[in-house]
């Protein structure tokens, strides 16, 4: 039993460095800024997932079981898209990214508009 | 008369419920006194926060929400080794990275940002913006040979099921 | 064939170089830019590495007392991203 749970921790453990590599690998290797937002946003945290989901099973396996690291994996997964969506709106607002469409229904995106009202 | 009193001391009563659950996960115990207090905190802090939140959504179809959370988690682990591999083995040049236009057909705040949300997670996509009146939403996509499947994927696979949760 | 722990030992030290080195690629990132919103995205993709750091010290001390800093690590790391992306939307955090 202590062994299955072992292996267990060391697969979670070698997956979590795994996406964790990858995401900050494609922070670096990725050529556009906005290709960049892919990589950390969710590679990094499935990453963080599986590491303290290793802690977890670990927590169990000394006696004093917890779940408490599931609190952490919920904010991460709660924030990580608010977080890209504001440095995705920084790009927008700065420019560094190519140009979006003009969305289909409404006159303008939101951050474009908030531009627009403060330079008239 | 009750239920208005019942309205105001809990403004958000699913709010109330994660948060004397987040407090007990918090302490590791399932004691009284961490209960309680759970209770307390759960009934001050949505009264304080009302005024910032103050069209409670009703009528969650909260089975539907859990099998959709479910199908999240499978596609948030199947596709992020996908995305894995785009990143490690293809050259730049290759990615063809696009802006994706989604027209929304669900009007309510909680589920558009769910579905923002859903889009940034689920690897390959990151919700960029939303327009101005909130009847689109900006998408961009990694590597996407036509930018149409995108949007027809995304209204398909989740904006149809979280209009089924919330509308 | 090696024994669990010795698997686990192991997976742990990798666990621990390939975080490092992530924390150093996206330190490259910070420094190389070009743009604002890159150095935003490094320094939050730092913050996520930091918390990983903690929790692996944690696992390979055989302790919970690093959960709350974790944590909290978690939280500042969210509010400090959005602060600076909000301070170069609008010039402005609190309006």
């Amino acid at each position: 039993m202590t062994g299955f749970a072992d292996i267990l921790i060391g697969l979670s453990l070698l997956i979590g460095a795994l996406f964790t590599f990858v995401g900050s690998f494609g922070l670096l290797k990725l050529d556009m800024p906005m290709k960049r937002l892919h990589g950390p946003t969710k590679a990094g945290t499935l990453g963080i997932g599986a590491l303290l989901m290793a802690a977890m099973i670990d927590s169990f396996l000394s006696g004093h079981g917890t779940i408490q690291h599931i609190l952490i994996m919920a904010f991460l997964f709660v924030t990580a898209p608010i977080s890209a969506l504001f440095i995705a709106k920084v790009h927008i607002h700065t420019g560094t990214c190519q140009k979006p469409p003009q969305p289909s229904e409404d006159s303008q995106w939101a951050t474009k508009a908030v531009v627009d009202t403060q330079e008239t | 008369m009750a239920r208005s009193v019942l309205r105001r001391l809990l403004p958000h009563p699913a709010l109330t419920l994660i948060l004397i659950l987040v407090w007990a996960i918090l302490n590791s115990s399932l004691s009284l006194g961490t209960i309680v207090f759970g209770a307390i905190l759960g009934i001050l802090i949505p009264q304080a926060t009302v005024a910032y939140w103050p069209d409670v959504p009703r009528g969650i179809r909260f089975g539907k929400l859990v099998s959709y959370t479910l199908l999240v988690v499978w596609d948030i682990l199947v596709a992020n080794v996908q995305v894995a591999w785009i990143v490690m083995t293809k050259p730049n040049a290759k990615m063809k990275s696009t802006w994706v236009n989604v027209p929304l057909d669900i009007k309510t705040p909680e589920a558009i940002t769910m579905l923002a949300g859903t889009i940034t997670l689920t690897p390959g996509t990151v919700s960029a913006d939303l327009s101005d009146e909130g009847h689109c939403l900006l998408v961009h996509a990694l590597d996407a040979e036509d930018a149409d499947a995108v949007r027809d994927d995304i209204k398909q696979r989740y904006e149809a099921r979280l209009k089924e949760i919330f509308e | 064939m090696m024994s669990p722990e010795v698997f686990a030992d192991y997976a742990l030290m990798i666990a621990f170089v390939a975080v490092s080195v992530s924390q150093l690629l996206a330190m490259v990132r910070l420094v190389i830019g070009p743009g604002a919103g890159d150095r935003i995205l490094a320094l939050d993709t730092m913050v996520i590495n930091g918390i990983g750091l903690i929790v692996l010290v944690g696992l390979y001390q055989g302790t919970q007392v690093y959960f709350e800093a974790a944590l909290i690590f978690a939280m500042l790391g969210f509010v400090s991203t959005v602060a600076y992306a909000r301070f170069l939307l609008r010039g402005d955090i609190i309006e």
